[in-house]
Order: structure tokens, then C-alpha cells, then sequence
């Protein structure tokens, strides 16, 4: 695809949104599996809530 | 009959939810993006910008994001200090950090595609300054709120500040009319309807909705995890003081 002279602008705009989103997606991804680990290992101690 | 809201004042009726309809959500967003890409890189360019103007379909979505989900911030805040919905504070929190993101994306695509469009990088004017405001505000609410340790006064005085701040978004808004300016004004949402030809406005609009769809998964998955890790510090300590209850009753 020729976007013309300016074509490194245009790639580093959407380089730069990929970048970010996915840093985002991936913090949110581990951020969770970690909690949902420590919950399981709170769980595991025989730590409850107490609605639970 | 309850209203929607007060369903979802239950944080595990939220996760419930939230566990089925993320999924969906998200399914959605990645459809819709990709599609809008398709039709933003076969539009016809630009008939003054060229092909520069393909910028357009990420910074537009980006800076309409910045704003609204500032909204969002003021709005969950407003819950917090005036209903103290039990969601409040983990909607405002969550979205905070999603919302930075998304006004840096727009400062820094804007600035892209400023230097080969004005020639420059950056101005201070009034759009350009009042955005980066924004994202300082933005980085000012995670600042505050990490900095006082008791939670409860965290999130009121957070909620404060994001009240404070939502007279950044008229400002923002109304920069181009009023301001000095090298932004171009308003051409899409404006008194009169649209100005931009319907071959770029459709991908524009595509983009849009999928950038939304995307953000609204992001925070349904921020809240889940704030929720989660609001669990797991109670949990935390019902274990410390469960251990000093048999550590006393040893003693004794």
C-alpha cells in the first residue's frame, strides 16, 4: 500500500495505538489471572468471606 | 422493582454479569475494529490532506474517548459522594488509567499527524494545551489517590478532584471555536450535521463504535479486577486477624 510521502507519520500513529492497547490488554490479562491466583490461594488456606 | 442500577450495586451480581457479557463484548470490538480498518485504508484519501487524513481513524476515536470517559469519571464520582453506590469508586477507578491512555494516544497520533499537515509537531494553543491538561488531570487523579493510604478518603477526595476537573471538557469542546487554533473545528459532531464526505465519515464512524466497544470491555475487565483485588486485601486481613485471635487464644 503507497500512502504517499508522509506514509512513516500514518505507520507510527497506528504503531503507536497498537503498542499502547495491547500493553493495556496484556496488564489487564496477568493483573487478573494474578488476583484470581491469590484468591485461590486464600481460598485454599481456608480463608473465607464472611457472605461466603 | 429495583432499577438497573440498584441490580448492580452487588458487586457479585456485577461479577456475574459482567462474566457473561464481557465475552460478547469483546468478541464485538474485535470484529468491528478490523472491519473499520478495512474501510479506513480503502476510503479515497483526503482532497486536502491526502493520505495523512488515515490518521484520522485513530486519533478521532481516541480523542472522543479521552473526553467521554472522563464523563464517565465525573458521573461514577458524582455516584460515589452523592449515592454511595458500591460500584462507584471501582467504575471511576478503573476507568481513570483507561482514560489517560486514551488522551495520550490522541496527543500523541494528533501530533503525528500535525507535522506533516502544519508543519510543526506541537503549538500551544488552545485545543493542544487543554487536552494535555486533560491528561495531567488524568495522571493527577492516579497521583492523588495513590498517595493516601486510607482507601475511603482516597476515593472521596479523588471523586472531589474528577468534579473539579469536568469543566476541562467545555473548555476541550469549545477550544476550536473560540480559541487560537491550528485544529481544524468540529466536523462531525456540530450544530448542522457533518461536514466530512460520507466515504471517510463511514469508516470515521465504524472505528468510532469499535474503539467504544473496546474501551467499554477494558473497564468491565479493570472493575472486575479491582473488585477482585478488593477481595483479596479483605481476605488478607481477615487472615492476619484470624491469626492473632488463635495467637491470643494460645496466650490465654
Amino acid at each position: 500500500m503507497d500512502l504517499g510521502p508522509h506514509a512513516s507519520f500514518i505507520w507510527s500513529a497506528y504503531a503507536v495505538v497498537t503498542v499502547v492497547i495491547g500493553a493495556i490488554i496484556a496488564w489487564l490479562v496477568v493483573d487478573g489471572r494474578q488476583l484470581e491466583r491469590r484468591l485461590a490461594d486464600l481460598a485454599a488456606r481456608g480463608v473465607k468471606r464472611r457472605s461466603a | 422493582m429495583q432499577t438497573l442500577t440498584q441490580r448492580l450495586a452487588n458487586p457479585t451480581r456485577f461479577m456475574e454479569l459482567s462474566a457473561r457479557i464481557l465475552p460478547w463484548i469483546t468478541a464485538a470490538a474485535a470484529v468491528v475494529i478490523p472491519y473499520g480498518l478495512y474501510l479506513g485504508f480503502t476510503a479515497p484519501p483526503d482532497s486536502l490532506q491526502g493520505e495523512t487524513a488515515r490518521i484520522m481513524y485513530i486519533h478521532v476515536p481516541s480523542a472522543w474517548l479521552a473526553m467521554s470517559v472522563y464523563a464517565l469519571v465525573a458521573v461514577s464520582s458524582f455516584g460515589l459522594l452523592v449515592f454511595r453506590h458500591p460500584l462507584a469508586d471501582v467504575s471511576a477507578k478503573a476507568a481513570v488509567p483507561l482514560g489517560a491512555a486514551f488522551t495520550f494516544l490522541a496527543l500523541v497520533t494528533g501530533s503525528l499527524w500535525g507535522r506533516p499537515t502544519w508543519g510543526t509537531y506541537w503549538v500551544w494553543d488552545a485545543r493542544l494545551t487543554s487536552v494535555l491538561i486533560l491528561f495531567f488531570l488524568y495522571l493527577g487523579l492516579m497521583a492523588l489517590r495513590s498517595s493516601i493510604e486510607d482507601e475511603s478518603l482516597a476515593a472521596k477526595l479523588t471523586a472531589i478532584l474528577a468534579l473539579v476537573g469536568i469543566v476541562m471538557l467545555p473548555i476541550i469542546k469549545f477550544s476550536v471555536e473560540f480559541g487560537n487554533t491550528l485544529h481544524q473545528p468540529a466536523s462531525v459532531i456540530r450544530a448542522g450535521g457533518p461536514t466530512i464526505d460520507n466515504a471517510l465519515l463511514v469508516p470515521l464512524l465504524v472505528m468510532a463504535i469499535g474503539f467504544t466497544l473496546m474501551f467499554v470491555a477494558m473497564h468491565l475487565k479493570a472493575m472486575r479486577n479491582e473488585i477482585l483485588r478488593r477481595r483479596v486485601k479483605s481476605l488478607q486481613l481477615a487472615e492476619v486477624a484470624r491469626a492473632q485471635a488463635t495467637q491470643l487464644a494460645a496466650a490465654e
